[in-house]
């Protein structure tokens, strides 16, 4: 376990998470924005454009590493090749942050480039504590795990989603990365308050927070089934329930996700000026 | 009631199958269509990822056609690493095999070129080994010399027109494409792949040259299939490609 007592190196300010075709707008004006988040894997091959890009970007902005490849919930082991090009990326670039997700994505060799869900039992906490470890151990520092979107629940969970985060960190040392979206889809998803599981949630391990757009659709019973899509504006009562966290927690790095019809610059940039906005109310 | 993995992930590869048991909604009732988020995900974002790798095959074809395409495949083959900056390695051999694609001949080989553009966008950055001295060789020299060849350098040999056809979808105002064998080269000079038609010939030179051959030795390969090749032009294409990392004098 490692011993950590800040979980990462990001600023308690607006993030967004970056793509290439606003790479120009950042380098000319990047707004509110003082950090940028990368997905691991799309900055893991061996050079061209995509890397030039972000060795220009990490001149001038802290960078976060968000993995979506690692499967940390799978039940085999851990791809070693995978873990091994994180490590060659977070040795050279240095990053202020990784994180990875509460989630699988990876079985008998097939990657699915999706994250599927968990059952919350003794068993899948062992597996994802030793896995952490493994991260952890390998990369020489603390990551952040997030809490995902649910569409379903397992009928054998014996734990709430906010005291399994809580246990992994406290037998881990990892921080964690706090989607408050995905809050509300859950909580939408499964009758839930979304208050209530961020009143249950270990804010003082949160390092990071997510926000994002969802769509909407429903389930065979006619109710809401929120899908997170991170395709458009984050809505109204996420950015109450931000405001809900930060009362709460105090300022955290806040980033903005919008990875499907990614928009003008302009669009992406006013979210994260609502998020510095929603900072600033916290900032005694 | 347990869910394996596997349970989870042949039910969302094939719709045909049941959604697993011990899989429920916040009021314990079976999970039915929320299980189809999981489903269509992974599809939709297959999909899309088969669409932004071979946009020429996708022209081609058409949209719906991709897409269909695209769901068989993806169920054949899913991917087998987390970099879909690399996903489709299978996909030629795929159409290929495809008896209803058979009289367009040519798909696979586009499909090849599509590939190995993306593998030279992000292939390992490289410098032009220093080319000045080429000049002052005397011809003996020349054919003694051997050469490395950068990553992102790729010859694609096809009995089909596929620089043609290739240029014919992605450019405007190109002209046609006329029947007949094409070979060409994809070099990467700085960050954007450039992809060019081939002399007769060339495609064995650069090959021979990238398996470690002299310049000589290439060109006697050349030779035997393309009695009048030279190389001059190849030599100035890769040349101005960047494709030169390292030149061995001694041989």
């Amino acid at each position: 376990m490692l011993d950590q007592t800040n979980f990462n190196h990001l600023p308690p300010s607006p993030g967004v998470g970056y793509k290439p075709q606003h790479f120009q707008d950042i380098i000319e004006n990047s707004g509110s924005v003082r950090w940028l988040e990368i997905h691991a894997e799309n900055y893991m091959g061996d050079g061209g454009r995509p890397l030039a890009q972000l060795r220009h970007l990490a001149e001038r902005f802290p960078i976060s590493v968000h993995g979506v490849g690692l499967s940390i919930g799978g039940e085999t082991p851990l791809d070693a090749d995978h873990l091994a090009r994180l490590k060659h990326l977070v040795s050279w670039l240095n990053p202020a942050s990784f994180s990875e997700h509460l989630a699988w994505s990876t079985h008998e060799s097939h990657f699915y480039n999706d994250l599927l869900p968990l059952p919350y039992t003794d068993a899948t906490l062992a597996r994802i504590c030793d896995h952490i470890n493994q991260v952890q151990d390998t990369l020489g520092r603390a990551m952040l795990l997030e809490n995902p979107s649910s569409y379903l629940a397992f009928e054998e969970s014996t734990w709430e989603e906010p005291a399994f985060l809580a246990e992994v960190s406290k037998r881990t040392g990892c921080g964690l990365l706090l989607d408050v979206n995905n809050v509300f889809v859950s909580a939408t998803n499964l009758g839930f308050s979304p208050q209530q599981y961020i009143d249950a949630f270990a804010l003082e391990k949160v390092g990071e927070i997510h926000l994002g757009g969802h769509d909407e659709d429903t389930d065979d019973h006619g109710a809401p089934l929120l899908i997170d899509s991170h395709g458009r504006e984050v809505v109204d009562p996420v950015w109450s329930l931000l405001d809900h966290t930060l009362e709460r927690s105090g300022p955290k790095p806040t980033l903005v996700e919008w990875d499907t019809d990614v928009p003008e610059w302009s669009i992406l940039e006013a979210e994260a000026a609502r998020a510095h906005d929603a900072l600033q109310r916290v900032i005694a | 009631m347990t869910v394996p993995q596997n349970l989870f992930t042949g039910a969302m590869m094939d719709a045909a199958q049941p959604v697993p048991e011990g899989l429920i909604d916040g009021n314990k009732r079976p999970a039915g269509r929320r299980f189809n988020v999981y489903r269509n995900n992974v599809a939709v974002s297959l999909t899309e990822a088969m669409h932004q790798a071979f946009p020429v095959i996708t022209k081609l074809l058409g949209t719906q056609n991709m897409d269909g395409l695209a769901g068989l495949f993806l169920r054949a083959h899913p991917p087998t690493s987390p970099l879909m900056m690399f996903y489709g390695a299978e996909f030629p051999a795929f159409l290929a095999q495809m008896p209803q694609l058979a009289h367009l001949g040519y798909l696979p080989d586009i499909a090849r070129l599509e590939l190995q553009m993306r593998r030279a966008y992000h292939a390992a950055d490289t410098a032009m080994a220093d080319a000045a001295f080429l000049s002052d060789l005397a011809p003996e020299d020349l054919m003694a010399l051997h050469a490395r060849i950068a990553p992102a350098v790729t010859v694609i040999k096809s009995s089909w027109p596929i620089y043609d056809i290739w240029r014919f979808n992605t450019e405007d105002d190109a002209p046609k494409p006329a029947s007949g064998a094409q070979d060409v080269l994809i070099t990467r000079p700085e960050f954007d792949p450039v992809v060019q038609l081939l002399p007769q010939g060339a495609a064995d030179w650069i090959i021979a040259l990238q398996n470690g051959a002299s310049f000589g030795t290439a060109f006697e390969v050349a030779l035997q299939s393309t009695p009048s090749f030279d190389l001059t032009t190849p030599l100035t294409m890769l040349l101005q490609g960047g494709a030169f990392i390292e030149f061995d004098r001694k041989g």
